[in-house]
């Protein structure tokens, strides 16, 4: 499979479908970004910064593990939520296909 | 005062450059960093981090390409301020401007470098009614300077990072009264410390509240109590408090640059890429601070976006004055 669904959920609750390369080596903060959504990707994606942190609303025992920066970052978080992940430590694969996200911040 | 002909705000790889670029062009630089050493992020968050993407570089650690940046700008002897953050920028004329640090050293310069990168890291703040109120001495604090301060009082602790744990643990034994409260079910922090923290809560010298979010503090001069929900239960509760300390980590925030007049698109100064010139004459903005169409947020572009500065920076203070480019090899790297 080379393209893959993310369902986007919007502030106001409604669900946007993007098709979504796998092939191109993207995280899903940068393929995020690309589609002109607001992430501020400060960092440019070391897990420095938080501002793609995601909550993933469907799908998040499937995404593969957390590694400690990252854990190490989304515990600092005030809006850290039982299934927040940073978007850009997420590799977009076809493990990926059907989530459900939310865009989060860094709730700053 | 300092007068110098480039100011240079940020201390980065990119700033460092930008002295070598300017000193061909026999300009002198002043940098200013808030953080206490050269390097930026490079030094302070990653220095033992390999990077490949330098021209010429199979692979560098981050701390060895700052260090040998710095030698390649020792020759046009820089000045340096650190641990110093610039407050305010002011243009008085063509080639005058006047920049000032929160600690009041005063920078005149004839051109201005932004060469920030991430900006400046400062604490992140939940977001909870009537915070700000009571910031500066009145009950809240982003970060704990004096422990001792709090010898005998009553302390909420906010966040689940390993510096919320790290100091409930210790100001367990300092406070009265000590609750921490955390949003998440768990901590992912170290191990060591989440057994302290939970050891410490079952002998009730930690009140912990888990799955528990702020939701607004009060008081009339200073702060007198926090609330709270349960996530989970959606209790509601409230507890007398002499301080609240949120430790939700550091965020890299633009600061007072954003109140420099610059043209900003999200969280970024826009440039003109002819020369990485900014909406006003004689400011320039280069590395990851600046914003552009492709814009790509790599050290190597820094580096080209100095060496274009450098060239208009030198005609701007030089008006009417022809220059050819030298290069190094022709020309060899003139100290002065």
């Amino acid at each position: 499979m080379t393209d893959i669904n993310i369902n986007l959920q919007n502030p106001d609750n409604t669900i946007t479908t993007l098709v979504a390369p796998t092939d191109m080596g993207l995280s899903l903060m940068e393929f995020l970004k690309g589609n002109d959504y607001d992430i501020l990707a400060t960092c440019g994606g070391m897990a420095l910064c938080a501002t793609c942190h995601v909550e993933v609303i469907n799908g998040f025992d499937k995404l593969h593990p957390i590694s400690d920066d990252e854990w190490a970052m989304l515990d600092t978080l005030p809006n850290i939520t039982d299934t927040s992940r940073l978007g850009c430590q997420l590799k977009l694969d076809d493990s990926m296909n059907d989530i459900t996200v939310k865009i989060m911040g860094d709730g700053n | 005062m300092i007068t110098t002909d480039l100011a240079i705000i940020g201390a980065g790889p990119v700033g460092l450059f930008a002295i070598f670029e300017a000193g061909l062009l026999k300009m002198r630089c002043h940098l200013i960093d808030y953080l206490p050493q050269a390097g930026g992020q490079l030094s302070e968050i990653y220095p033992k981090k390999p990077i490949y993407d330098i021209p010429g570089y199979p692979s560098v650690l981050a701390q060895e390409l700052v260090d040998n940046l710095l030698k390649q700008a020792e020759p046009f002897h820089p000045g340096y301020t650190f641990g110093e953050r610039i407050e305010t920028l002011e243009k008085r004329g063509e080639r005058d401007f006047v920049l000032k640090t929160n600690l009041g050293t005063e920078i005149h310069a004839k051109v201005v470098v932004i060469a920030g990168g991430l900006g400046c890291f400062e604490p992140r703040k939940p977001e909870v009614a009537g915070l700000a109120q009571f910031e500066n001495g009145k009950g809240i604090n982003y970060m704990i300077l004096d422990p001792e301060k709090y010898r005998g009082q009553k302390m909420i602790i906010a966040g689940g990072g390993d510096s919320a744990l790290d100091w409930a643990i210790y100001l367990s034994e300092v406070c009265s009264e000590l609750t921490l409260v955390h949003r998440s079910e768990s901590f992912r922090g170290a191990p060591d410390s989440v057994n302290k923290v939970m050891k410490l809560a079952q002998e009730g010298k930690i009140n912990l509240l888990l799955n528990t979010n702020l939701t607004s503090v009060t008081g009339t001069d200073k702060l007198e109590s926090v609330s709270m929900i349960n996530t989970k239960t959606q209790e509601a509760q409230t507890i007398a408090t002499d301080h609240l300390i949120p430790l939700f980590g550091l965020s890299p925030k633009l600061g007072p640059i954003e109140n420099f007049g610059l043209n900003i698109d999200k969280s970024a100064i826009e440039v003109n890429t002819d020369d990485y010139s900014t909406n006003i004459e004689g400011v320039y903005a280069i590395g990851d601070i600046n914003t552009y169409k492709n814009k790509l947020k790599l050290i190597l572009c820094g580096f080209h976006e100095a060496a274009l500065m450098s060239h208009s920076a030198y005609k701007y203070m030089n008006p009417g004055v022809k220059y050819t480019m030298k290069y190094t090899t022709v020309q060899g790297v003139n100290e002065f």
